[in-house]
């Protein structure tokens, strides 16, 4: 009973940290069609500003995930002036390749610059606790990152289907040329997306960072998972990227608990299964 | 896309086997200047030989079918791992067979992968192969009483080649083996591209809708291009086994078919030529950056990813062709 309630703690929490993370990716992908391999990257350089703020310049936990999330932004800009405008509307392959070299060059960079051991981001005091709820303790960690990947979840949904924003976000992932032919500045829908997508990416590396250890190869070994988890739910879907994450999240810690020597066996076979019965995504559409 | 073919049914058979002795004889004279330029470092041409086969498989399921990709060493593991266990546990040590079990199981895993990558499309299709890649690494790591798991599988010891080259510590056996095996592949493989059996795929890569509207078995023709496609990476991978003597999990990793794909994209799609190039070119680069500066390979790897994609959107060998075209279309 204890190991069915911790595992579904972790799970529900892992599946959250994924959420954070990925759903910016689904968005800008089903709106941009841009095949984004790099979007770990963002996520890891938010870690490590927020290891920096708070590890070596002693701020507080809130500033430096607020530092972290503007950082990222900050840094993102010019990557999506510069590099990202050129591979819109390209084929998949050179989407492909260009987002691996970016990833590349951020890892190579991190590397550099912070070294290759793990990088942590202390949390404040009040997350360290054990939290009673009553009939059993949990992590207070784990209750908060649960807290923020349902926080997201709403705010995303109120973000899209009530504000005029929304409006414009979705007339642009129905159907751009005719959104833009009303009068819709896709160009802006475009950046905001970017910039609110990023901007995620980097709350969630930081938040997720006890689950998903902050290092140089964080990019690389986790883009496959966020890909994963996009194509899963379908592209530019809220509700089936939720879906996708707590199911995977499940499934991957549920292996991870039981059979640790299998590794992400079952993680991957329950990806063929999924794709192979929803080849267009659990909330895909048809087009 | 529609003008090359054009000129291609317009030309006759000979300029073809023309073209492609040219083909030939560059590979041959490559493998030549690098056997006298680097005579101390035939283990790592051999390699490049083996990664060579690798992408020139994937540009077939790629370049010529449109099917994109990142599990496409699942094909090169099996072949390795199919060699490499009729060695060490069935005792088929004649280099020859061990190539053929090599490519049989690349065929088979292939077909496989075939079935299960061409189920989806797009995004979908990209995570199905990663998915395979890495469903491949964990059973191989889990079967280590057949495969070694981590360890790797040792004890390939095969026999002299034909009972008259044994494989020596140099490596040349080896070398001139995969060079002999690389011209074959690639002599057949051009024969393949070019038959209808080509020209359907590269339809279908173009407008799926309009060959099955004409008539033509989509989904049965991709599944057969994939066996193909496997018996080729089969044979990079057995070459692999056989001159290394030693199958290890790397061969069966997501960052080996990331790799091929940078490769073929690097060298460009759609012709077995710029398979060639991209593989030449990325290994001799990583490996003269990773010896200089084992640090910074990965950000310099990356900055050439990206300029290629910015200034040769086609490739380099698609590129150069490009401008040549050109040229000869100035001059009357």
């Amino acid at each position: 009973m204890q190991t069915i309630f911790s595992i579904g703690v972790d799970a529900l929490a892992y599946g959250m940290v994924l959420f954070v993370i990925s759903i910016g990716l689904s968005v800008t992908m089903g709106l941009m069609r841009v095949v984004n391999l790099a979007h770990g990257a963002f996520a890891m350089i938010g870690g490590y500003i927020a290891s920096y703020a708070a590890r070596d310049l002693g701020l507080a936990y809130a500033l430096a995930v607020l530092l972290a999330v503007a950082g990222t932004i900050l840094i993102a800009i010019p990557i999506e002036r510069f590099l990202y405008r050129r591979i819109y509307g390209q084929p998949e392959l050179t989407q492909v390749l260009m987002t691996i070299g970016i990833t590349f060059c951020v890892i190579g960079i991190a590397n550099y610059v912070f070294g290759p051991t793990l990088k942590t981001i202390p949390t404040p005091d009040a997350l360290r606790e054990p939290v009673s709820l009553g009939f059993r303790t949990v992590s207070a960690h784990r209750l908060f990152v649960i807290g923020c990947g349902a926080a997201v979840a709403l705010g995303l949904w109120y973000f899209i289907e009530r504000t005029a924003f929304g409006v414009k976000l979705r007339a642009a992932v129905d159907n751009a040329a005719m959104a833009a032919a009303l009068g819709v500045r896709t160009e802006i829908v475009y950046a905001v997306s970017f910039a609110v997508a990023v901007g995620l990416a980097a709350f969630g590396g930081v938040v997720g960072a006890e689950l998903l250890p902050i290092e140089p190869y964080y990019a690389l070994r986790y883009m496959v998972t966020f890909l994963v988890v996009v194509s899963v739910g379908g592209a530019g879907s809220i509700p089936g990227a939720l879906a996708a994450c707590l199911l995977l999240g499940a499934i991957d810690t549920t292996g991870r608990y039981l059979m640790p020597e299998f590794g992400e066996f079952f993680f991957y076979l329950a990806v063929i299964a999924i794709v192979w019965l929803f080849p267009r995504g659990l909330a895909g559409r048809a087009k | 896309m529609a003008l090359t073919t054009n000129s291609g049914a317009a030309s006759l058979t000979g300029g073809r086997l023309t073209r492609d002795a040219i083909g030939v004889l560059a590979i041959l004279a490559v493998a030549v200047l690098g056997y006298f330029l680097f005579p101390n470092n035939l283990a790592l041409l051999t390699r490049i030989t083996a990664i060579a086969l690798l992408v020139l498989s994937l540009d077939l399921v790629t370049g010529y079918c449109g099917v994109a990709t990142l599990g496409h060493a699942a094909l090169f593991g099996a072949g390795a791992y199919g060699a490499g266990i009729a060695a060490a546990h069935f005792g088929i040590t004649d280099p020859i067979a061990m190539l053929a079990a090599g490519i049989l199981a690349g065929a088979l895993a292939g077909l496989v992968s075939g079935a299960v990558v061409l189920r989806a499309h797009g995004l979908p299709q990209l995570v199905l192969s990663i998915a395979i890649i890495h469903l491949a690494h964990e059973a191989a790591n889990k079967a280590s009483g057949w495969t070694g798991g981590s360890d790797g599988l040792a004890g390939i010891t095969p026999d002299a080649l034909l009972g008259h080259w044994q494989f020596d510590l140099w490596g040349r056996t080896a070398y001139v083996f995969g060079i002999v095996l690389l011209v074959l592949a690639f002599v057949i493989l051009r024969q393949i591209v070019r038959s209808p059996f080509g020209m359907l795929c590269r339809g279908i890569r173009q407008d799926p809708v309009r060959v099955r509207a004409m008539g033509g078995s989509v989904h049965g023709t991709l599944v057969k291009m994939y066996a193909i496609s496997g018996a080729v990476a089969g044979a990079g991978g057995a070459l692999n086994a056989i001159s290394t003597q030693v199958v290890g999990l790397d061969s069966l990793s997501f960052t080996l078919s990331a790799e091929a794909l940078v490769m073929l994209v690097l060298g460009g799609t759609g012709s077995l030529y710029g398979a060639l190039i991209g593989t030449a070119a990325f290994m001799w680069f990583e490996d003269v950056v990773s010896a200089a500066n084992p640090f910074h390979w990965l950000t310099i790897v990356g900055a050439l990813l990206i300029a290629v994609v910015l200034f040769a959107p086609k490739g380099l060998y698609g590129s150069l062709a490009a401008v040549f075209e050109r040229r000869g279309r100035k001059a009357p």
